[in-house]
């Protein structure tokens, strides 16, 4: 543990609801200032509940659970004071105008009317919306509007923002737009947590993951140690024809450190996909088409996950 | 931030909203009134002729005007009460939103409650000009009249509120409408004197609450308040709201909570 107090520090959390389902099982993490810290994982791993407990809105069932040196349970109001919430499902205020949704929330943290203004005015240009100040919500896209929750999220200078899936269900196009004002947000020193089901934006974007799966947290690094960790340096894609997969009777045996098999392709996982290759072609392997691409969040995932694991 | 001024930002979310709309709210506010006493105080009320005995002396429009101003409140808290405030628990996640910041539920319950009186004292003054222009209002002690409205309709707000808080989707509501709020406003002795009732069911009004509104209401225009049974209107309807924001502020912190 370096010697830096973290901003959330959690032992044992766990969330366990009415009906007996545990959502996050005695996880243990810690999140450093201005580091932005990722959850990764499947829907229904955890990272939602885990960040709604960060967030005070939902209680700690068991555990310690430590928000910028409070306690969520006795604390909630000072924390969420400092905090900066970005939801999974949008909830701007439809019957207000773009401004309007700022100005009104920041006077939900007490914020006076002149000051409101005035982070309003910077942070509608920072999000690139100041041309839709006067706008209604409703008309603006899904990539706006994800922006503007972003805006809306940082109005009380939080020191620490939480951005649930903050890109899910965005056109590509859009969430880049959103990955660079996140990045400009980083290099300003702010503190983000961000839960995401995208490899990429994990490894776009976060500094340090944690990988959730079935409620638990299964590994912990910067998304280059967790590649180096456990995946190779490489990653031979192959394709076949209809029915060649089932004939290939151990042929490839011996060929890459580790195979998966996806239902649509086989992944080959070696140092030198190009190497790999070129022995799958003197075994007169059949492929359709072959892929040579490096290891990403992705096949990290998949080998942590276990999931349709062949080795 | 005391309660008061978080509460009262809640508040204000509602009046940003409803300031665009003011005059129009305003303009039905009279309208209503106008329409409803032209047609049934004046209209009706000519069949009804000479026969004052069954009013107390008084004119048809005269008695029916403070009836309707008692059972204007209770229609709005159930306008007010409702529908918004599904639409900011489950549609538009309004109070998902506050509850990030450091709004808390009782903040979110007062200040939805003290909009509820907002509006239903702004229609009540409306309304009492209305009735002061048909020359239904026979004291000053009338402007009385706009507490106890607002009384009324907070004890409704408050109920439904709670009501609101538990309720998954809207069908509850038609239940409501048409098994609660139509009946009362039908047989609470805003149309008719309740002595026209069977005798063995005339103490039935005594135990609904609309009845207690229209009591104290009509008493303060017309200047025929019963002073002995004044305080137990008074304590019904208090009850009443203090029971239903109790609950409102219980079942929308339970509803509210992952």
């Amino acid at each position: 543990m370096s010697s830096t107090p973290s901003l959330v520090h959690a032992r044992g959390l766990t969330k366990r609801y009415a009906n007996g389902f545990t959502a996050v099982d005695g996880v243990d993490f810690d999140v450093r200032p201005g580091k932005a810290f990722g959850f990764l994982g499947p829907n229904g791993a955890g990272k939602t509940s885990t960040m709604r407990m960060i967030a005070c809105s939902s209680p700690v069932t068991e555990g310690d659970l430590s928000v910028i040196g409070m306690d969520p349970r006795t604390q909630a109001r000072q924390i969420k004071a400092k905090l900066g919430v970005v939801p999974q499902v949008d909830n701007l205020d439809t019957e207000l105008t773009v401004r309007e949704n700022l100005e009104m929330y920041a006077r939900y943290f007490d914020i006076p009317n002149d000051v409101a203004r005035k982070r309003a005015d910077e942070l509608l240009e920072f999000v690139q919306l100041d041309e839709r100040a006067k706008d209604q919500v409703e008309p603006l896209s899904g990539g706006m509007k994800r922006r503007l929750t972003i805006a809306r999220a940082l109005i009380n200078e939080p020191e620490l923002v939480i951005l649930d899936e903050p890109t899910t269900g965005l056109d590509p196009q859009a969430r880049h737009l959103l990955w660079e004002r996140l990045y400009q947000l980083k290099r300003r020193g702010a503190t983000l947590i961000i839960t995401t089901h995208y490899m990429d934006e994990a490894e776009q974007l976060c500094d340090h993951l944690v990988v959730m799966d079935k409620a638990k947290i299964v590994a912990e690094g910067s998304p280059r140690q967790l590649i180096d960790e456990h995946s190779t340096k490489e990653v031979l894609e192959l394709r076949f024809a209809d029915g060649v997969r089932d004939s290939l009777n151990g042929k490839l045996d011996g060929l890459a450190d580790r195979v998966e098999e996806l239902p649509d392709r086989l992944l080959l996982y070696t140092a030198d996909g190009e190497r790999t290759l070129e022995q799958v072609n003197l075994r007169q392997i059949p492929i359709e088409s072959a892929l040579v691409r490096r290891s990403s969040m992705e096949d990290v995932f998949l080998r942590l996950t276990g999931r349709s694991l062949v080795e | 931030m005391t309660v008061l001024v978080a509460s009262g930002r809640v508040w204000q979310r509602n009046w940003l909203v409803y300031r665009r709309l003011w005059h129009r709210s305003l303009a039905f506010g009279f309208l209503q009134p106008v329409l409803f006493l032209t047609a049934m105080g004046l209209g009706l009320g000519s069949f009804i002729g000479a026969d004052t005995d069954a009013f107390g002396g008084f004119e048809y429009v005269d008695w029916l005007g403070p009836g309707l101003l008692a059972a204007m409140a209770m229609q709005t808290a159930t306008f007010e009460s409702t529908y918004p405030i599904m639409n900011k628990i489950m549609w538009g996640r309004n109070y998902e939103a506050m509850l990030s910041t450091p709004l808390g539920i009782r903040h979110i319950v007062i200040g939805e409650l003290g909009w509820s009186a907002f509006r239903i004292g702004t229609l009540a003054v409306v309304f009492l000009v209305v009735l002061t222009l048909f020359g239904v209002t026979q004291t000053p002690l009338a402007l009385l009249a706009v507490p106890f409205t607002i009384l009324t309709g907070l004890a409704f707000s408050a109920c439904l509120v709670a009501f609101t808080a538990t309720q998954k989707n809207d069908v509850g509501f038609s239940a409501i409408f048409r098994f609660v709020i139509n009946p009362l406003f039908l047989f609470s002795g805003t149309f008719f004197p309740l002595s026209q009732l069977p005798d063995q069911v005339e103490w039935v009004p005594w135990l609904t609450p609309l009845f207690h509104g229209v009591e104290l209401v009509r008493g303060s225009i017309l200047g025929t308040l019963d002073l002995a049974a004044a305080p137990i209107h008074l304590a019904y309807l208090f009850v009443m709201f203090g029971i239903g924001a109790w609950l409102a502020d219980r079942n929308l912190a339970k509803r509210m909570a992952g």
